[in-house]
C-alpha cells in the first residue's frame, strides 16, 4: 500500500499479513507512517495504490462503511465519541443499519447483556462529556467489540490511559485475541506495549515496512535499532545539582471551575523553587488543563492566590515581564499562538512592544522584530522556508520549536510547560527536554505538567500527582515508583468519573 | 371603550394569553425548524427572509389559487428552497454558515418585497380559525381563543421532534452529525448531507411560520410583516436550549411579549406604546444575557455549532 501527500510520500509500499487471533503491533516513531496506513485500510484515504485482501477476496475499500461491513474496526487516537450522549446512545450508533426507529428498552438490555461477558463495565447511562479519558477509551473499544468486529485497529489507544489501565486493557484484548474471535492490531510507539502484550510486530519508519518479527524473537536494541534506524538514540538530557533556592512560585488554595461550571480545581497549593522541576502528574481531564489556564490568565479563578517571587501575582503583562513568567502551553498552534501571522509576528508576542522594538512608543521597528526572529530561527533550529512564513505552515515539531524560542530565549523566572513533547518525534522531543533542563540548571523554576510518566521521572525533581482536581500524591525523584504513581493517577484503583 | 378595557386587569391577561396564542404561531415554527438546523452543527441565521418569503409566496399563491392551505404548502417549499440554497452555499469550502445567513436574510427579505409588490392591495383567502372559546360569552375570551390549525400542528410537532430525536435512526444520526463531525465521519454518514437535509427542513418549517403572518395574523402582506421575529426566533432557539418541547414556552413566552403592547392599548393604556411594543427585543436582550457567560460554553449545545466552538 502507497500514499503521497503532495511531494511527501507518507507510506511507500508497505505490506502487511494478519492471521485470524493475532495481536499485531504495528512500531514506528510519529510520522512514520502508522495513522496513514490504518486510515487507508479503513478507507478515511484512499491509497494510491495497494488493496486489502480478506479470506483470499480482494477489496479496494472506498469509505470506513465499506471498511465496518468486511468486519474491520478502529479505535482512533482522537476520540470519536459523540460528546453530548449517552454511552447506550454512542453503542448503538455504530449499527450498521442502524435501525429507523431504535427501542431503547430492548437495545439497552442487548447492552447490559453484552458488557455481562466483558471484563470492565461503563454505565449507560453516562454522558460521555462526563467520563475520565480511560473510560472513554474503554467505551471506544466497547463499542468495537459490540459490533462484532473480526479485525480490531486500535491508533495509540494508550496515549490516554495511566500504565495501570493500559495494562489492563491490552491484556483484555489479548485475551480476547487468544480466543479466536478477534485479531488486534495495536499502533504505537511504546516499545514497552509491543514486548508486553504483541505476538507480531511490524516496524514502520518513514513510510517503509523496515522490519517484521515475532516478539517472542526479537530484543529491545534490535526493535530500538530499526525504530530509529541509525541515528543515535539521544541520550538522556544533562541534570546538574543545584542548591537550594528560595520558593519562586507559589500557588495557595486556588479553585476553579471548567467549561461546566464544575469544580476543576479544589483548593490547590504548591510552591516550585528556583532550579526545580515540579512535576504534575495525572491523565488528562483531571484539572490541569484548567490550573494552567489559570495561571495563563486564560481563566479566571474563584478563589486563590498565586505568588511569584513573593509577592502577589494577577497575570498583567507587565507581571509577566517583570518577574519573567513563561509559558509553553499544550497545543501551541491554537493556544499560544496567532497561526495566520508571520514567524516573525509570532517570535515578537511577548516583546514587539518593549523599548526595544518600538519607535516613539508607537511605531514598530519591522528591522530588529526581523533580526530577533533570524537569531532566534538559527539558535533554535527552526526550519521554516523564511521568517516571513506565516505560523501554520511549519510543522508540529517547529511550531513547538518556535514557541519554545519566544518562552525560552529571554530571562525565564518562571516556566508553565504542558505536555510539551506531546505529537513531536523522537529528535524534537530530547531537544525540548535538554532545554527545559537547561532552563532547570539557569535557575528557573519550572512547573511540568505531562501525561507521560515517563517524561516526568526523566525531568522532574519533585513529583505531584493531581487527580480530580486536587494534588492526592507527591513523591521526590529519587523514590519515583511508576507504579505508586500511576495508582494515585487512578485513585483507589477505581475508575471514577471526572467530575 | 372596549370589551378588555370593561374587564381591567382581567382583560389585559386575557388579551396577552389571545396575543400569545396567536403570535406565538410563527416563533414556533421559525425555532423548530432552526433547532433542527442547529442540531445538526448550522446556524441559519437567514429565517427572517425565508420567513419574509414564506409570507410573500403563501399570500401570493393563496390569491391566485383560492386555496390558503395550498398557499401554505407552498411557502413551506419556497422556505425549503432557502434552506436548501443556505445549505449548498454552506457546503463550499471555508465558507462561513453566519455570513451566508445574514446574506440571505437580507436578499430574503429584500427578494420578499420587491416580488410581494403588487400583493399588498388584494386580499387573499385566509386560513379559518377554530372557535375554541365557544364555551364563554365573554366576547373578549371568544377572540381570545380565535385559534389556527396551525399552532395545534406545531403543538404537536414539537414533542413528535423530541421523540424522534431520541428514538429514530435520522435523529441519532443528525445529532451524532451536530455534536462531532469526526465522529458522523468515522462513522460513515455523510456530515454535509445530513446538514443539508436539516438545513432544508428547517427552512420547510420557517415558510410555514411566514404564510401564517401573512394568512392568518396579522392576516395581509406588508413589508413590515415579520419585523424581527424570524431573527428573534433564533435567539429562542438557545433560550429553549436545543430542545424541541421547551421551544412551545418559549415561542408562548415571546408572543405574549409580543401581545403586551397591544393589549395594554386595548385595555386603555395608551402612554409608553412603543416601550411596550418593544417587550420582545428587550426580552430577547435579557435572555441573551442572561445564557451567556465568560465561564461556561452553553448547555446542550451542539458541539459543532460554530457558536459554541
Amino acid at each position: 500500500m502507497s500514499k503521497s501527500f503532495g511531494a511527501v510520500r507518507a507510506l511507500d509500499g508497505v505490506s502487511l499479513r494478519i492471521a485470524p487471533g493475532a495481536f499485531h503491533a504495528i512500531l514506528g516513531e510519529n510520522g512514520a507512517g502508522k495513522s496513514t496506513l490504518v486510515k487507508c485500510i479503513m478507507g478515511h484515504h484512499r491509497p494510491d495504490s495497494g488493496h486489502l485482501v480478506i479470506d483470499g477476496m480482494r477489496h479496494d475499500i472506498r469509505n470506513p462503511r465499506q471498511a465496518h461491513r468486511l468486519g474491520l474496526g478502529l479505535v482512533y487516537q482522537h476520540f470519536t465519541l459523540v460528546p453530548n450522549m449517552t454511552a447506550a446512545e454512542n453503542l448503538v450508533l455504530g449499527q450498521d443499519p442502524l435501525p429507523a426507529v431504535i427501542d431503547w428498552d430492548e437495545a439497552r438490555e442487548r447492552a447490559e447483556a453484552f458488557q455481562r461477558g466483558m471484563p470492565f463495565r461503563i454505565e449507560l447511562d453516562a454522558i460521555v462529556t462526563g467520563l475520565a479519558a480511560g473510560e472513554k477509551q474503554k467505551l471506544e473499544i466497547l463499542k468495537q467489540l459490540y459490533l462484532d468486529r473480526r479485525v480490531l485497529m486500535l491508533d495509540e489507544p494508550t496515549s490516554v490511559l495511566t500504565p495501570a489501565e493500559a495494562d489492563q486493557i491490552l491484556g483484555m484484548l489479548r485475551d480476547i485475541a487468544a480466543d479466536g474471535r478477534l485479531s488486534v492490531i495495536l499502533i504505537t510507539h511504546k516499545l514497552r506495549e509491543v514486548l508486553a502484550f504483541a505476538g507480531n510486530v511490524s516496524i514502520l519508519r518513514g513510510g517503509r515496512l523496515v522490519g517484521e518479527a515475532k516478539v517472542a524473537e526479537i530484543d529491545e536494541g534490535e526493535l530500538t535499532r530499526l525504530m530509529f534506524g541509525q541515528k543515535a538514540v539521544p541520550s538522556a538530557a544533562m541534570r546538574r545539582a543545584s542548591k537550594v533556592q528560595p520558593v519562586r512560585l507559589e500557588i495557595r488554595n486556588l479553585t476553579a471551575r471548567n467549561d461546566k461550571e464544575l469544580i476543576a480545581c479544589d483548593r490547590i497549593s504548591l510552591a516550585v523553587r528556583g532550579g526545580e522541576i515540579l512535576g504534575i502528574a495525572g491523565v488528562a481531564g483531571n484539572g490541569q488543563r484548567e490550573l494552567v489556564e489559570v495561571l495563563a490568565a486564560q481563566r479566571e479563578p474563584e478563589a486563590g492566590d498565586i505568588r511569584v517571587a513573593g509577592a502577589r501575582y494577577r497575570r498583567s503583562r507587565q507581571e509577566m515581564r517583570r518577574y519573567g513568567v513563561f509559558l509553553l502551553t499544550e497545543e501551541p498552534l491554537h493556544n499560544g499562538c496567532v497561526r495566520a501571522l508571520s514567524i516573525i509576528d509570532n517570535l515578537a508576542i511577548r516583546n514587539f512592544d518593549s523599548r526595544d522594538h518600538t519607535a516613539l512608543g508607537c511605531f514598530l521597528r519591522r528591522k530588529a522584530l526581523r533580526a530577533q526572529a533570524i537569531a532566534l530561527i538559527e539558535r533554535f533550529g527552526i526550519r521554516a522556508p523564511s521568517p516571513d512564513a506565516r505560523l501554520d505552515t511549519l510543522s508540529g515539531g517547529n511550531v513547538q520549536r518556535a514557541v519554545l524560542a519566544r518562552e525560552l530565549s529571554g530571562r525565564v523566572s518562571v516556566l508553565i510547560a504542558q505536555n510539551p513533547c506531546v505529537g513531536l518525534d523522537f529528535a524534537a522531543t530530547s531537544e525540548i527536554r535538554a532545554r527545559l533542563l537547561a532552563a532547570r540548571n539557569g535557575g528557573a523554576a519550572i512547573l511540568l505538567f505531562s501525561e507521560d510518566l515517563d517524561e516526568l521521572i526523566e525531568l522532574a525533581d519533585r513529583i505531584l500527582v493531581m487527580f480530580e482536581g486536587r494534588i492526592v500524591y507527591e513523591t521526590g525523584r529519587d523514590g519515583a515508583d511508576r507504579h505508586e504513581i500511576g495508582r494515585h493517577m487512578a485513585s483507589r484503583q477505581s475508575w471514577r468519573r471526572e467530575s | 371603550m372596549t370589551a378588555a378595557s370593561e374587564l381591567g386587569a382581567w382583560g389585559v391577561l386575557i388579551a396577552v394569553i389571545g396575543g400569545a396564542l396567536r403570535v406565538s404561531t410563527p416563533y414556533l415554527f421559525v425555532s423548530l425548524g432552526e433547532t433542527l438546523t442547529e442540531k445538526s452543527g448550522r446556524v441559519n441565521l437567514g429565517l427572517e427572509g425565508t420567513l419574509m418569503m414564506g409570507a410573500m409566496s403563501g399570500y401570493g399563491v393563496s390569491l391566485a389559487s383560492g386555496s390558503a392551505w395550498f398557499g401554505v404548502f407552498v411557502a413551506g417549499l419556497v422556505g425549503a428552497a432557502f434552506g436548501l440554497l443556505h445549505a449548498a452555499l454552506c457546503s463550499l469550502p471555508r465558507v462561513n454558515d453566519i455570513a451566508v445567513g445574514i446574506a440571505l436574510f437580507i436578499f430574503g427579505t429584500g427578494l420578499a418585497i420587491y416580488l410581494g409588490k403588487p400583493l399588498i392591495e388584494p386580499v387573499a383567502p385566509s386560513l379559518p380559525a377554530i372557535p375554541l372559546g365557544f364555551w364563554s360569552d365573554v366576547p373578549a375570551l371568544r377572540s381570545a381563543l380565535e385559534i389556527n390549525a396551525l399552532l395545534i400542528l406545531g403543538i404537536a410537532l414539537a414533542p413528535l421532534l423530541h421523540w424522534g430525536l431520541a428514538n429514530t435512526r435520522w435523529g441519532l444520526i443528525l445529532r451524532t452529525v451536530g455534536d462531532s463531525a469526526d465522529a458522523a465521519r468515522a462513522l460513515g454518514f455523510s456530515v454535509n448531507g445530513v446538514r443539508t437535509a436539516a438545513t432544508g427542513l428547517g427552512g420547510f418549517l420557517a415558510g410555514i411560520g411566514g404564510a401564517f403572518l401573512s394568512l392568518f395574523y396579522p392576516g395581509t402582506w406588508n413589508e413590515g410583516l415579520s419585523s424581527g421575529q424570524g431573527l428573534m426566533a433564533v435567539t429562542l432557539v438557545i433560550f429553549a436550549r436545543w430542545e424541541p418541547i421547551n421551544c412551545i414556552y418559549a415561542a408562548l413566552l415571546f408572543g405574549g411579549a409580543s401581545a403586551l403592547g397591544p393589549a395594554l392599548q386595548a385595555a386603555g393604556v395608551t402612554g409608553n406604546y412603543y416601550l411596550y411594543g418593544a417587550a420582545p427585543y428587550i426580552l430577547t436582550l435579557l435572555l441573551l444575557i442572561r445564557s451567556s457567560s465568560t465561564r461556561h460554553r452553553l448547555r446542550g449545545a451542539p458541539s459543532e455549532l460554530t457558536i459554541s466552538k
